[in-house]
């Protein structure tokens, strides 16, 4: 077992973050996890990408050369970012950012991810939870208990019941979705 | 009891300095080597240890030579420009023999080049960056555990050979994340001092080979043995000495107290080299892309291995040529234009061709891009027959 | 006390004699009111070290039975502020030149000030390149020859006191060699004062400066010095134009306002341990 993710989209959204929860929740899993990031003024300005493998057996090469779910949040993102994917890959895109993608044979998932971070959580910094949440909902890479902890391991002392919230969300979506 | 960690190769740094007992880090913010720093400022305090944010390069190596004399297990970590400014510095500590650690996570150079790409362009550089005639320890992990064990073991190297050990890694191993188990309690976990004087203060010789092991014992400052520390050409007495004896005797030191425990210092893995005709050499994060090519290689016929070198310097000569007389081909793939295959190329003497994968375009290989060229390496072994 | 024979008995280290100085210079008188007031503040020879940079006066470290280091060009103060952060209980003396320590160590000069780490700097002011032959340094007056300005010297010259006042130094002090008995005090006060002291001893070097600058004897020099090296209580007193060429001499300023440094980090490490606790609990 062996699945690749690559979340993108614009500097601020939490998108590393949610990255790094996700390498944490697989370790919860017992499963191996690598993740890596862009760097620089590309991750603050412009579009910022998080990558992490998942996967049972150790992990060499740590960089995703073709995603087998791609996390889009902003369009820009998705032009720089999708061209790799195929058909095998799945795109979730938030949907208030993003229209085209540039791998049309994708298994592709639109979500109001943003949409409903301002809904539920009364912020759009929530987000990258939501977005967790409908991931994991929609690939099953980690334990939905893993994921919880690992969000509530990450976050602001004070948020943990909005980011629960965001979690419930993003499961809600992602499930209404397909 | 442990606990599973998705840690930095940065923040893994920090910990196996700390775990080695390493107590003093003076050093200049620079990417991609930062998070040792930050991570550092943190830590330290908590163990009763000191940081310093210095006012530039040259002082970080400056203080933690000077911390190093009064006895603490000092460290500092840079980037490509910063370790060119650190060289001078260094070269004092080989000279005057001074236990220190420096970390270089490499990237694109040469000057500003690219401060968060990848690039394994200063290897080189580790071994002669520095003027002057000298021999020096260099170790590079691949991976998060690695960047904890080979920290500590930088740090046990420059204690027990009294010399500065330079752990070499790259922006991938020092920013990625990866899962590592680290023990709750660092108890036993700190590295043996150097090695102490067991003469009496009135009789010490502070570069005296009183046991044949080359490595004198040094005492700390203010511990009651008042020696003199010079970058000076210095005889056994460690006070300047300009005699062609004296001169000879120091630069022999500095070669042979390291070539003469090669044994303990050099230290490769080999991976499915046993029976291999194509064996890899690559070492840092670039050894990674080689694990799954070789994997990716044996699952289409070819019979292809990864030599990876974990010391940098001294160079594995035996080990490469141990490989080299069972393989066909040698395929050396590092990040820079191909700095280390001409070492390899020396150690081999013609056994076999040494083939090379250089990849500086600031990303990278990817195992399909290096099984292209073990394809090709094994390709032409066929072809030589 | 005692005498200058009985210092060079006890703190001069056997076989290292003769020194490399040439006749003339300034530099012994200033190592012997050096080991004067180590010997005045009862110091014992462990629990001082000696760290030096390059050049002529960076030589004297090792000479005297101390823990000792002799450096390289301009990095005298980092290893002297490493080792005070190993151990903050040893006296710390930095000895420097000019050039060492306003030119290539500059940068590493202001810092140490601004810090207030517990550092005795010694700045050996000979206002010339000595070991190299007579270069011209951040100190060498304007319009002095220097076998790299053989047409004058074209540049300011620092006031380096004035320099480490600005950098936040809290203990300055000016000597020259003709003024033994006020460089042995300011020495000994900067010894005893905890944070980051310098005092700058105006020095001569006959054989690379005078001669140049056709100023002359050695004793010239020190006739130089004389006239020229006001006593800081006089100086206040006086108006621009008497000023004019000379130099205040003494302890030109003190302050106790601000921790040490390795003081300061103390704390520090009460608060990362204090929030370590917190985090556990």
């Amino acid at each position: 077992m062996k699945q690749n993710f690559r979340f993108s989209g614009t500097g601020g959204q939490g998108l590393i973050t949610a990255g790094i929860i996700l390498a944490e929740a697989a370790l919860l899993d017992g499963l191996l996890a690598v993740q890596s990031q862009s760097y620089g003024p590309e991750a603050r300005g412009g579009s910022s990408k998080a990558e992490v493998i998942i996967s049972d057996r150790p992990i060499r090469f740590g960089r995703v050369t073709h995603p087998d779910t791609l996390l889009v949040m902003s369009q820009e993102a998705a032009d720089k970012f999708s061209g790799d994917c195929d058909a095998s890959s799945l795109i979730i895109t938030d949907s208030l950012f993003v229209k085209d993608v540039r791998a049309e044979d994708a298994r592709r998932v639109d979500l109001p991810i943003t949409h409903t971070a301002r809904e539920v959580c009364g912020k759009p910094l929530f987000a990258n939870i939501v977005a967790l949440g409908a991931v994991v909902a929609l690939t099953k890479c980690v334990t939905t208990e893993s994921l919880e902890r690992a969000v509530l391991d990450r976050v602001p002392k004070g948020t943990e019941d909005a980011n629960k919230k965001a979690l419930a969300a993003g499961y809600e979506i992602a499930k209404k979705a397909v | 009891m442990s606990r599973v960690l998705l840690l930095q190769g940065n923040q893994a740094v920090v910990e196996g300095a700390i775990a080695a007992g390493v107590r003093f880090y003076g050093g200049y913010p620079i990417t991609p080597s930062t998070e040792i720093a930050e991570g550092m400022a943190k830590r330290l305090p908590q163990v009763g240890g000191k940081f310093m944010q210095t006012e530039d390069e040259l002082a970080g190596i400056g203080t933690v030579v000077g911390a190093s004399l009064g006895g603490v297990k000092a460290m500092t970590a840079t980037s490509g420009p910063g370790f060119s400014l650190k060289q001078e510095t260094i070269g004092m500590a080989c000279s005057a023999e001074i236990p220190c650690v420096i970390v270089d996570v490499q990237r694109v150079g040469p000057a500003t080049g690219q401060p968060t790409s990848p690039s394994q362009g200063d290897v080189m550089q580790t071994r002669w960056g520095t003027h002057g005639d000298h021999w020096l320890i260099v170790v590079s992990p691949s991976s998060v555990p690695e960047c904890f064990d080979l920290t500590r073991r930088a740090v046990e190297l420059s204690e027990k050979y009294r010399y500065p050990v330079i752990l070499l890694m790259d922006e991938i191993v020092g920013h990625m994340r990866e899962r590592i188990e680290l023990p709750d309690s660092y108890e036993g976990l700190s590295v043996p001092r150097r090695k102490q004087p067991d003469t009496p203060p009135e009789k010490y010789l502070a570069y005296a080979d009183t046991d044949g092991s080359m490595v004198p014992a040094m005492a700390d400052f203010g511990s009651g043995y008042r020696w003199h520390m010079t970058g000076l050409v210095h005889d056994e007495t460690g006070f300047p000495k300009g005699t062609p004896a004296a001169t000879k005797n120091s630069q022999d030191r500095l070669h042979l107290k390291l070539r003469d425990h090669e044994d303990d210092i050099v230290q490769v893995e080999n991976y499915r080299t046993d029976d291999a005709d194509v064996v890899v050499i690559a070492y840092g994060g670039a050894a990674r892309t080689a694990y799954d090519a070789v994997d990716m290689a044996r699952d289409e016929g070819i019979r292809a291995g990864l030599l990876r070198p974990v010391t940098i310097w001294p160079f594995a000569d035996r080990q490469i040529q141990a490989v080299a007389k069972k393989a066909k081909c040698l395929l050396v793939h590092e990040l820079n234009c191909g700095q280390y295959v001409r070492e390899v190329g020396r150690a081999v003497r013609g056994l076999v061709p040494v083939d090379l994968y250089a990849k500086y375009d600031n990303e990278p290989a990817t195992p399909e891009q290096l099984l292209e060229k073990i394809r090709e390496s094994a390709e032409k072994i066929k072809g030589a027959k | 006390m005692k005498s200058m024979e009985e210092l060079v008995d006890f703190y001069f280290r056997p076989n290292r004699l003769p020194h490399l100085w040439c006749p003339g210079c300034g530099n012994g008188v200033v190592l012997g009111a050096l080991l004067k007031a180590i010997d005045a503040e009862n110091l014992a020879k462990d629990d001082v070290a000696i760290i030096s940079g390059i050049g002529c006066s960076s030589r004297a470290s090792g000479y005297v039975d101390f823990n000792t280091a002799n450096t390289l060009h301009g990095r005298a103060l980092p290893i002297s502020t490493g080792l005070k952060m190993a151990r903050p209980e040893l006296n710390v003396i930095t000895l420097s030149g000019d050039g060492d320590c306003s030119a290539i160590g500059g940068n590493h000069l202001i810092h140490a000030a601004r810090r207030n780490i517990g550092l005795t700097l010694v700045v050996f002011n000979n206002s010339i390149y000595g070991m190299t032959g007579g270069q011209y340094s951040p100190l060498t007056p304007m319009g002095k020859k220097a076998t790299t300005a053989p047409y004058l010297t074209i540049e300011p010259s620092f006031d380096i006191l004035a320099l480490a006042q600005a950098a936040g130094a809290t203990f300055t002090a000016r000597a020259t060699t003709y003024h033994v008995p006020i460089l042995v005090d300011v020495l000994r006060k900067g010894i005893r004062h905890e944070g980051f002291s310098i005092i700058e001893v105006v020095t001569g070097c006959p054989t690379n400066y005078g001669r140049q600058n056709q100023i002359g004897a050695p004793a010239k020099m020190m006739e130089w010095q004389k006239d020229h090296g006001v006593m800081k209580a006089a100086w206040d007193k006086m108006d621009e134009a008497a000023r004019e060429g000379k130099f205040p001499i003494g302890v030109l300023s003190e302050r106790k306002d601000l921790k040490e440094y390795t003081k300061a980090y103390d704390e520090v490490i009460v608060r990362a341990q204090a929030s370590v606790k917190e985090e556990t609990a």
